[in-house]
């Protein structure tokens, strides 16, 4: 039953990548497009190979990296609420990019630095909750709230002082955008990694999900294993900030939305978020592209417009069941 | 298997739990740990399941220095009961019943029928059959508190801490898990130790008893020596009557004047 439900998340996947290859502000008939598939010289197979099929595997690619991301952070505050966008990750990896190009770093680097800035904020946020005091999910939260909201004011000042001609190219890295993403190969040797890494931990992160005691008291080194979950949570955030900029909510919205559709366990979560959160993202992506066409929308707004109505929804499931958010 | 603490000294922010502790919980042996609240019994047990570390002495599992062990190898060893249990993701009853099998699997392996067997007699144990499929974020306290307790039975360990078992449990469910800690102690040739509030479940049930009465101060032996008027009146600071039943002395608080 769970392997069929993978195998059709994985179906949809690939489908979600044609259907973003046909769609787009050059309309195509389904024949055309089949035409043009064949055919990468003609002028709609140029479009589709170079242009729309590119950006919609870097969706897939970002997409999936974020609902890991999200799936891991989860585990590690032992809050669904958790998110690499909520917790400031994603605004520590854009501030270091950002930075990064006010100085006329090379283009190369930038991922580094995105990296850089996401364990910065990741280690800010554990460091400064965690202290010496007992693990708290709801100071954890709260701490990496404020440190997003401390990322945002640092971008805002880069803005601010930066001349116009670099705003468009900065505010990318702010909203989440799709329009200038290529997808560098090591970006998908970061995602087979991390993803065999996850999967391979996926019952130490069921343990993990109870309690850092509970998962001592049952076998697990979790100091050890916190560091790991923080580090893969770290690199997938600064890997999908790096090729899109700060897209929100993906991370929060799609473990979520698996759980009641799979359950907590997360040898069935893992593999079901990274292939929804892939085909969630190229969706968002292709309806950024075609909603004001030939207009094009940042993802991160699509995201946000459906994740935030979705999110309050099941905030308010959750307080209709009893259960606490 | 045995766990022994040797001169151990505990202490939480500055207030000593206990001095120089010397204890040796021996198969078929069941310590109840007796103590007002706040005395610390919950960081004793902490430190004995080496969650947590003492400030001297030594603890022994199976002959080896406790946190000298790999946690996968104290946890195929020795289990807890912890005194809250919250439940955020999820999770069915059977796949936290199933955590118990957690240190006994290997990395990449699953659980099997007969991992999946022990978690089901388990959840039948603690009287929440027909619970499998339910979510754990549903549950009561109670119910909650005894999937914990069936996920401890799943784990196999040989000894036992139990923080409070019978918190939020209903007469009948206190002893049903009194009676399997004892049950395990006995026919297993396990060791446990539970700290209690109830005098009259440490009667009932424990063999030996060890009180905590501050400043680091402790009593331990067996039960029908400690479990007396004078000792209980002094630990609790209440005055104390006994009666004594079928089923042997069982202790009151008297309603002097000295308690309100």
């Amino acid at each position: 039953m769970r392997r069929l439900l993978l195998f059709l998340l994985l179906l949809l996947s690939v489908g979600s990548i044609f259907f973003a290859t046909a769609m787009g502000s050059t309309q195509m008939a389904l024949d055309e497009w089949f035409n043009a598939i064949q055919d990468s010289g003609s002028r709609h197979g140029e479009l589709i190979w170079r242009l729309r099929l590119p950006r919609a595997m870097a969706a897939w690619v970002v997409g999936s990296m974020l609902a890991m991301s999200g799936c891991l952070m989860q585990v590690l505050l032992r809050n669904p609420l958790a998110d690499p966008y909520v917790l400031g990750v994603s605004g520590g990896a854009a501030f270091a990019s950002l930075l990064g190009m006010v100085f006329g770093v090379a283009v190369n680097f930038i991922p580094w630095l995105a990296l850089l800035g996401a364990l910065v904020s990741i280690l800010l946020v554990f460091g400064l909750a965690r202290g010496t005091g007992p693990w708290s999910g709801t100071r954890l939260l709260l701490t990496g709230v404020v440190t997003a909201s401390g990322w945002a004011a640092l971008i805002s000042l880069i803005l601010s002082q930066s001349p116009d001609n670099s705003l468009r190219g900065m505010l990318f890295w702010l909203m989440g955008d799709l329009s200038y993403a290529s997808l560098p190969l090591w970006s998908v040797l970061v995602l087979v990694a991390s993803f065999l890494a996850t999967l391979g931990l996926a019952r130490s992160l069921n343990v993990l999900a109870m309690g850092e005691s509970t998962a001592r008291l049952l076998g697990e080194p979790t100091r050890q294993l916190l560091w790991l979950v923080y580090l893969l949570a770290s690199v997938l955030t600064a890997t999908a900030v790096s090729i899109a900029g700060s897209i929100g909510f993906v991370g929060l919205i799609v473990p979520h939305l698996m759980r009641l559709l799979v359950g907590s366990d997360h040898r069935i979560l893992i593999p079901a978020a990274t292939l929804f959160g892939g085909l969630f993202l190229v969706f968002s992506d292709t309806l950024a592209r075609t909603l004001l066409s030939p207009r094009q929308l940042p993802v991160g707004v699509i995201t946000a417009l459906l994740g935030v109505p979705l999110f309050l929804l099941l905030l308010n499931r959750a307080r209709l069941k009893g259960v606490q958010p | 298997m045995t766990l022994v603490c040797q001169s151990l000294d505990v202490s939480i922010a500055g207030k000593n739990i206990c001095r120089q502790l010397d204890l040796t919980l021996a198969p078929g042996q069941f310590w109840g740990l007796l103590g007002p609240n706040g005395i610390g019994k919950t960081t004793l047990l902490k430190c004995m399941a080496g969650l947590s570390a003492p400030d001297n002495g030594s603890i022994l599992l199976e002959q080896q220095l406790m946190d000298k062990l790999p946690r996968r190898v104290i946890a195929r060893l020795l289990g807890m009961l912890q005194q809250h249990t919250v439940y955020v993701f999820d999770a069915s009853v059977l796949e936290t019943a199933l955590t118990g099998r957690h240190p006994h699997l290997g990395y990449w392996e699953r659980e099997g029928a007969e991992d999946k067997q022990k978690a089901i007699d388990a959840i039948r144990v603690v009287d929440l059959e027909g619970f499998e499929s339910r979510c754990v974020t549903s549950l009561s306290g109670g119910e909650a508190r005894r999937l914990a307790f069936a996920a401890l039975i799943v784990q196999e360990p040989t000894i036992l801490l139990l923080d409070e078992p019978t918190n939020h449990l209903d007469m009948k469910h206190q002893l049903r898990i009194m009676n399997q800690v004892e049950q395990q102690v006995k026919h297993r040739q396990r060791a446990a130790i539970t700290a209690l509030h109830d005098v009259n479940l440490a009667a009932r049930y424990c063999s030996h008893i060890l009180m905590l009465s501050g400043e680091g101060q402790w009593q331990a032996g067996p039960a029908d020596e400690l479990l007396n008027l004078d000792n209980l009146e002094q630990l609790y600071q209440c005055p104390v009557e006994s009666v004594m039943t079928s089923a042997g002395v069982r202790f009151y608080p008297s309603a002097g004047p000295e308690t309100t």
